[in-house]
């Protein structure tokens, strides 16, 4: 049984297999953000003390674990690639950066906009807000170094290689608040106490968090798949795909 | 209806937030679907290894 999983690790087998699972995490996605949506939009009581301005926690929140996450996974399909010089490993980071910039831009976006209500400015240069920009530049300097580079194992190593001299940069973001004194508020939801916010609140955010992680799963293996394809273009394989053929 | 637009005198920001997350996405998955047809469309053009290279059976 060990041997059926490794097939998996041709692109080949696993194009088809990414198929198959795209609706159903996407379809997750639909349901869970309309249901996250829902409770935090209308069903999460207005805050004592930030009014509705709160609300933004629901998109902010999950945006900014999907991009520290994201992360993480883009690092170590890296070192994987690295580490048994195999093509879709490389795939899959090379998958992963385009979707983790997105989330960190929207993270800090909507951190923005929850500032200026409640702190007074869109911006400032505290050690999370920072260290979350610097995640931006290095997702997009990833993107940017793959498309300098012509030969695509070549790139699958730079990039490899930058993935994870940027990651020891996640748990600087994750530890901010603690070791430095930030204007970003600490953690609420922690793994050894209980959440300082309202049961519903944490609800919705768990709720936004997972629609975010199924979308993102849906969106990066439609993306390998389209990275497959090109990559593996003179593949006889390729050619014979029914979407290929009646391109 | 007005209230929840309004959110309480914040709803510039709410929206905002919201708005911009909403329209990151949809252009996400539009890139990815216009990048997908290239790429398709690219790999249809090329010709597939040869049966003389890689042996008879195929």
């Amino acid at each position: 049984m060990a041997t059926s999983w490794f097939k998996y690790s041709s692109p080949a087998s696993f194009y088809p297999l990414a198929g198959k699972m795209i609706p159903w995490f996407a379809a997750a996605a639909a349901v869970l953000a309309v249901a996250g949506l829902v409770i935090g939009l209308v069903v999460a009581p207005t805050d004592a003390t930030q009014s509705d301005a709160y609300r933004i926690i629901f998109i902010h929140v999950p945006a900014a674990w999907m991009s520290m996450f994201l992360y993480v996974v883009m690092a170590a399909w890296s070192a994987a690639a690295l580490g048994f010089n195999t093509r879709l490993s490389a795939m899959m980071a090379q998958a992963i950066a385009p979707t983790g910039a997105l989330m960190t831009f929207i993270a800090l976006w909507t951190g923005a906009f929850w500032g200026r209500p409640t702190w007074g400015t869109y911006w400032a240069w505290d050690a999370r807000m920072t260290s979350e920009l610097i995640l931006l530049f290095l997702y997009l300097g990833i993107i940017a170094l793959r498309n300098a580079i012509d030969e695509p194992r070549r790139a699958d190593k730079a990039c490899a290689v930058l993935a994870l001299t940027g990651v020891v940069n996640v748990p600087i973001i994750y530890f901010s608040v603690y070791w430095w004194n930030t204007l970003h508020q600490g953690s609420s939801v922690s793994m050894t106490r209980a959440p300082s916010m309202a049961a519903i609140m944490l609800v919705g955010m768990l709720v936004m968090a997972l629609a975010g992680w199924f979308y993102a799963i849906a969106v990066i293996l439609a993306r390998v798949r389209t990275i497959i394809v090109d990559r593996e273009r003179g593949a006889s394989w390729v050619a014979a795909l029914r979407e290929v053929r009646h391109a | 209806m007005s209230e929840f637009f309004a959110m309480n005198g914040y709803g510039f920001y709410v929206w905002s937030a919201y708005g911009v997350a909403a329209l990151a996405l949809v252009i996400e998955v539009r890139a990815l679907r216009s990048r997908r047809r290239a790429v398709l469309e690219e790999a249809r053009l090329v010709q597939p290894e040869s049966a003389a290279l890689t042996g008879a059976g195929e």
